[in-house]
């Protein structure tokens, strides 16, 4: 949120950095001083926590790629060599693979929180389609980290998921072939896919990096938005990030580590599939192939849909349709607190996104399938009919004057806050 | 109008969804490979949070795997140096020493250009029975007996799963038809297994008065292959608890250090 500069350069290096890179001036203005709505609730701690695990990937990554040996009659042994001759290896890799579930559990709640609240309105509009991309591109380097293990689920899912390239073939005839040929480096999936994989997997993580800088940069532009989805108006309405936000963010963060290391240190693969623990083998395909849990439900809706191409597209849009979310949402009102038939759609919509999940851990036949079809008819038609509909005639529940207002709990358009909050400023 | 939240039912609700959200993710466990109604869970000296293995156990394990399950399957990721590091059966260096010398181990090429043969250092690598999957399917009716390294992790239910398989042999129901040279195991996917019934009570000579069963037999072998997939289960437990404890100290901390700053505001 654009607000005055209140740094003051104190030293003669810091006067001197401060007419030519004003980088404490930035850290000060927007880490420390950076007006934050004063009734953020938990939910909000998801920013801060996923940049941790963003460091926590790419400090692991980074030690592990110095053991790991791209080869496809090579890689799986050296993983294994990791987790038994490498000094801490089996810690660094257990933290890398357990790293990427909490990422992805991180990073779900922090997307039903703005939908929730109602974040993606405008002016965060490309603030969310940011995180759209951010979000594409933690699935592909997470699929590609998936990949480099190199047991039999990461082989039949790379030849899986590289696959529906070839459904392009009912376009134009020939042109899937040709891409996925050209994405597999041969006639099949072998040791030259397994070197771009492991090449992309340590570009792309550098790509979120840049692509997170513009994400919290468009968040500064306009600043959080909060439970109310009331703008901040005054002063009162707001503190600094720096003590209270870094503060119940750490505590936060150190809640949610404590439910990583205990994966890491007391179940470590309990949220992967036993079978990536036999080396990939192309001539024998396990009997259910099944994604990492983060991927379930978009995989349910791959499979729901009988064509292949149309599946391809479904699941494409699945999560391509979440970029559009800022105008497909008709409603004015941000939080879904003061929508309430919005309200029970929300609910409806993550039962059905967690039930798809379920789904998609489960063989695609029967009654499996047949949920799997309501489910994405579900999906489908939250983004597309009943979030533009909806908006049109719902009519919002009373909302506060204000963010201080809600706090302290006068009634819409209440009176003026009392005189303890008139100083959050003050440290 | 809300009139006061407490940040305590704030953080409830945000701890209850986050645990919902994982236990969600219970419910939708991959398939078992096995039949699941078959494996049931054993007490393991490991498995609790605390757990360490059983050194007694894990060396009976050795033997029983050496004597019995190395004919056919291999253990290429274990080196015999492991066996004496701290968290394993911890043989003395002596007996890894003796146990090493045991295999005979491929070497070269020498001086003259030729491979030769030696027996084994502590530092090699445990010797699979075959040369390659095709030379095992030769010799032994078509069927590939898989290395186990690391089985006990690939199997839902673990050493469970070990155990179940190796104790479930059973006379075939009449109506099942049972393929030449395959035994009946419902706990096998399918049922049908080329491997024959690998153990029988009094095979393996125990000399620490252990009884010689096939249920402690199939017990003490999956917990050795526990170890091969897991050689670091101790290490990781100790590190954990020692982890554990500081991070709820820094929490109750941040916790307290929050609380205090936030009270200069209503909120």
């Amino acid at each position: 949120m654009a607000h005055a500069s209140s740094y003051k350069p104190n030293t003669a290096i810091a006067k001197w950095f401060d007419v030519r890179l004003p980088i404490m001036r930035l850290m000060h203005d927007q880490l420390q001083d950076f007006p934050t709505p004063r009734n953020l609730n938990y939910l909000w701690t998801f920013g801060g926590i996923l940049t941790f695990f963003l460091v926590v990937q790419l400090a692991t990554g980074i030690v592990l790629a110095m053991h790991y040996v791209p080869h496809e009659s090579m890689a799986f042994d050296s993983v294994e060599r990791i987790m038994r001759d490498v000094n801490w290896g089996w810690l660094l890799r257990y933290m890398h693979s357990n790293g990427a579930s909490m990422f992805f559990l991180a990073v779900y709640i922090h997307i039903a929180r703005g939908m929730y609240y109602g974040s993606y309105k405008a002016p965060r509009e490309v603030l969310w389609v940011l995180g759209v991309f951010l979000f594409l591109a933690m699935m592909a380097t997470a699929f590609m980290g998936y990949s480099l293990v190199w047991g039999q689920m990461s082989f039949w899912a790379v030849t899986v998921i590289t696959n529906l390239f070839s459904s392009l073939d009912s376009i134009v005839p020939g042109l899937g072939t040709t891409v996925v040929q050209w994405i597999w480096g041969g006639f099949a999936v072998g040791g030259p896919t397994l070197t771009r994989l492991f090449s992309l997997h340590y570009l792309l993580p550098f790509v979120i990096v840049g692509l997170v800088i513009l994400h919290i940069w468009a968040l500064h532009v306009p600043g959080n938005n909060n439970p109310t989805g009331i703008d901040i108006k005054t002063k009162s309405d707001a503190v600094p990030f720096h003590p209270y936000y870094t503060l119940k963010d750490a505590y936060a963060l150190c809640l949610f580590v404590i439910l990583f290391m205990g994966f890491v240190f007391y179940a470590p693969n309990f949220l992967g599939d036993p079978v990536n623990y036999e080396q990939a083998d192309p001539l024998q395909t396990p009997p259910h192939i099944v994604p990492e849990w983060y991927f379930l439900p978009f995989y349910a809706i791959l499979r729901a849909i009988p064509d292949k191409l149309f599946g391809v597209i479904a699941f494409a849009g699945s999560i391509g349709l979440l970029a559009f979310l800022p105008w497909l949402d008709t409603s004015k009102v941000r939080s879904t607190r003061y929508r309430p038939i919005y309200k029970w759609f929300f609910a409806l919509f993550i039962i059905v996104v967690l039930a798809l999940g379920y789904l998609g851990a489960k063989p695609a036949e029967g009654v499996y399938l047949l949920f799997s079809r309501i489910g994405t008819a579900l999906y489908f038609g939250h983004l597309l009919v009943v979030l533009p509909v909806l908006g049109w005639f719902e009519k919002p529940s009373a909302m506060p004057g204000s963010i201080t207002d809600d706090v302290l709990g006068k009634g819409s358009g209440g009176s003026r806050p009392s005189a303890a909050s008139a100083s959050p400023g003050r440290r | 109008m809300r009139k006061f939240v407490s940040p305590a039912r704030n953080l409830a609700f945000g701890l209850a969804g986050t645990f919902l959200f994982a236990a969600a993710l219970v419910v939708a466990p991959p398939q078992a490979v096995g039949k699941a109604d078959q494996i049931k869970a054993q007490s393991w000296s490991f498995s609790a949070p605390f757990g360490m293995y059983d050194r007694g156990q894990l060396q009976r394990g050795y033997k029983v795997y050496k004597q019995v399950c190395a004919a056919c399957h291999g253990l290429r990721l274990v080196r015999f140096r492991n066996l004496g590091e701290p968290g394993g059966p911890e043989f003395s260096a002596a007996a890894v020493k003796a146990l090493a010398a045991e295999a005979e181990v491929q070497d070269g090429p020498n001086d003259d250009g030729e491979m030769f043969t030696r027996s084994g250092r502590p530092s090699d690598a445990f010797v699979s029975p075959f040369a390659n999957v095709n030379a095992a399917r030769a010799a032994n009716n078509g069927a590939y007996p898989p290395d186990l390294s690391v089985m006990a992790k690939a199997r839902v239910g673990g050493p469970d799963y070990l155990y179940a398989l190796l104790t479930g042999y059973k006379k075939a129901p009449g109506d099942m038809k049972v393929g030449e040279g395959m035994s009946y195991n419902p706990v096998f996917t399918g049922g049908q297994i080329a491997m024959a019934s690998p153990l029988d009570a009094d095979s393996v000579e125990y000399t620490d008065g252990t009884p010689q069963i096939l249920e402690n037999y199939a017990k003490d072998v999956s917990a050795f292959l526990m170890w091969t997939a897991e050689p670091k289960l101790e290490e990781r437990h100790k590190l954990g608890f020692r982890f554990m404890i500081y991070l709820f100290i820094l929490a109750g901390f941040l916790y307290m250090a929050k609380r205090r700053v936030w009270a200069r505001l209503k909120h």
